[in-house]
């Protein structure tokens, strides 16, 4: 045993205490395995109300018999609600307790171990993000979290997200049902197509703040914002133009690697029954069912931990207000935000839930080629021009020098403006061209040229 | 300790992508294969290299391997079988000839070897993103050039089948002119 640890010493996050690492890690996977069946009565009972209706309301109802002799007078006969916050216990038992089917069709070793694939980059996804200050000397969260404070942390992010699509294509083919594996093909595309632009749009933040560390990424973002010193506004990556723009695509391109609605087509259950989880039953199901919950879980953290702050509760920096006074207001502020850091960072982790609900509630499922243009016209040409306009404001950063703040700020709008309305003209033109070709007709479609007939060499 | 563990189930791995008759398992072998040979990167100090890896290998490249296998649907009963041929052999002795060739390379400079030789902080990004932007900025440019021309060239070759409004307004073009037809 102490031979392997001393082996393993050549990684470099695992020179400490072996035990605490097991805590980090544990500390990493009970929160998200205890908060999913919160998500799942949060996202019934939200997408209730915004869809007008009551929802799970009925679990975790208390009432006293009006004859029990055990009770006070006074409370015979009372009811308590609480809006239904045991469903997901209801929900988890019913799953336990269904008959689970193997189909026979099916292709046995695959079809078994693609759930625990799905499962296993939602929870390895979290690993390199901060849930404290890990960088402050003397704080407990600097042992605690991250698992791994690698120096490779947002490409590790990104090459454990692009081993999600494996558990859905596997378990597509593995059925043996013409469905699942179209749910599971259409997936392996999606996520291929939208990982480019969310690349992108991370190395615009990773050029901005010069690490590709998270918790460093976290620290920058504590600056003052947009580098004027005397701010007492922290530098958050989403008030920032480039940032913005990073942030809008990294949450399109979020939502669709999570495979939620209006990016659900791998299991869109009008056109494919259930896609790729149709022949599931059970635990298996379930096991999906909660991949897919722990994957939005940890991608809000990132979203949070890139763009909006990491584990500070309000853009605010408490730190420059309090300055050296070591009591008043300000710095009782700044020492709730350090010591209270996870539970911020969890309340921005529900945010991020909460808008994937309000989306699904909102926004009706893409057409295929919809999603295809948005990912690929769209997405990726914007993400490739904000690279280009961060980079150009950090070489005028490095002309100008710290004197000229306003001047570098100044100059990364102009080229933001330039570059967007260029993109606009071209995206234009290339969508009007295409726009004839590309609709599809669904009442009595025009007959076309059939395809053989462009090749004009082969067909002379 | 680690490092041989590893290497030692990915070189079952890599048996199996060659042993199976599943054109998915063995598609599913080669990216356990990859995924382990990023782990072995990570236990050599060569983090980046071995996150690219996986980026690349595991997360992109095996993935349309798989939606190809998937939509040619080689999987399952139309397992490919070998007849028996003489040019197995001979193949046999090529790959073997190949094989000493490399290891006599490989094997010689590491005996002896039994810590990692590489400095603590050689594969970070840091590192690696001078050296590339400094000294090796020459091939780096032109490797990225021919990677740019191979894009254009997948692209011109996949475009050829795609109705295009260029491509239907030169023909229209040419049948006005009478040309073509």
């Amino acid at each position: 045993m102490e031979g392997l640890f001393t082996n393993l010493y050549a990684f470099e996050w695992t020179r400490d205490n072996p035990w605490l690492m097991g805590a980090r890690v544990l500390l990493l996977i009970l929160p998200i395995l205890m908060l999913v069946p919160g998500f799942i009565w949060w996202e019934r009972r939200l997408l209730s109300w915004m869809q007008d209706r009551i929802g799970p309301n009925r679990v975790a109802t208390l009432t006293i018999k009006k004859d029990a002799t055990w009770a006070p007078k006074f409370l015979r006969g009372s009811k308590w609600s609480f809006w239904g916050l045991l469903q997901p216990i209801a929900d988890g038992v019913k799953l336990f307790f269904k008959e689970d089917i193997t189909p026979i069709a099916v292709d046995k070793a695959i079809y078994f171990i693609a759930p625990a694939i799905a499962l296993f980059p939602a929870f390895a996804l979290g690993a390199t993000m901060p849930f404290g200050p890990a960088h402050k000397a003397g704080s407990m969260y600097a042992l605690l979290t991250p698992v791994a404070d690698v120096p490779i942390g947002v490409l590790y992010m990104m090459a454990i997200s692009s081993l999600g699509v494996y558990g859905i294509v596997l378990g597509g083919y593995a059925s043996n049902n013409k469905y699942s594996l179209l749910g599971g093909l259409r997936s392996s595309a999606q996520l291929i197509s939208y990982e480019l632009a969310m690349g992108v749009a991370l190395a615009s933040i990773v050029l901005a703040s010069g690490s590709l560390r998270m918790s460093d990424m976290v620290d920058v973002q504590q600056g003052p914002l947009w580098g004027i010193s005397n701010l007492p506004i922290q530098n958050w990556f989403i008030f920032t133009p480039f940032g913005f723009l990073a942030a809008v695509i990294f949450l399109i391109c979020m939502i669709a690697e999570t495979n939620r609605a209006p990016f659900d087509l791998p299991e869109a259950e009008n056109e494919l029954i259930a896609g790729y989880h149709t022949e599931y039953s059970s635990m298996k199901f379930a096991v999906y069912f909660m991949g897919e919950y722990a994957a939005m879980f940890v991608f809000s953290g990132i979203f949070a931990a890139v763009f909006l702050g990491g584990y500070n509760l309000l853009p605010i920096r408490w730190d420059a207000l309090a300055g050296t006074s070591s009591s008043g207001f300000f710095h009782a502020m700044d020492t709730l935000n350090v010591v209270l850091a996870p539970l911020w960072f969890v309340g921005k982790m529900m945010l991020g839930i909460t808008f994937y609900i309000w989306l699904r509630a909102t926004l009706p499922r893409l057409r295929y080629d919809q999603l295809m243009n948005l990912g690929w016209k769209s997405l990726l040409p914007l993400a490739t021009f904000n690279f280009i306009g961060v980079a150009a404001w950090l070489y005028a950063k490095s002309i100008l020098g710290p004197q000229g703040t306003w001047m570098s700020l100044a100059v990364m709008v102009g080229t933001l403006l330039v570059l967007l309305v260029g993109y606009g003209i071209i995206t234009k033109r290339s969508n009007d061209k295409d726009f004839a070709h590309r609709t599809v007709d669904m009442v009595d479609p025009t007959p076309r040229r059939s395809v053989e007939l462009v090749d004009t060499g082969a067909a002379s | 300790m680690a490092f041989g563990a590893i290497a030692g189930v990915v070189a079952l791995a890599s048996l199996g992508v060659v042993a199976f008759n599943n054109a998915i398992r063995s598609a599913l072998c080669l990216v356990l294969t990859f995924f382990l040979l990023a782990v072995l990167y990570f236990t050599l100090n060569a983090q980046f290299l071995g996150i690219i890896q996986i980026v690349v290998y595991t997360g992109a490249i095996m993935v349309l391997f798989l939606f190809v296998i998937m939509l040619l649907n080689l999987g399952g009963i139309n397992a490919v079988m070998q007849k028996r041929d003489p040019k197995i052999i001979f193949g046999g002795v090529l790959g073997f000839a190949l094989f000493s060739l490399v290891a006599a390379q490989v094997l010689l400079p590491l005996q002896g070897v039994t810590t990692v030789r590489a400095p603590d902080d050689f594969g970070k990004p840091e590192y690696l993103g001078s050296a590339l932007f400094s000294n090796y900025v020459w091939p780096f440019e032109l490797a990225s050039i021919l990677l740019l021309i191979g894009i254009v060239g997948s692209i011109l070759l996949a475009k050829r089948r795609i109705l295009s409004p260029a491509m239907d307004a030169l023909n229209a073009e040419d049948a006005e002119r009478g040309v073509g037809e």
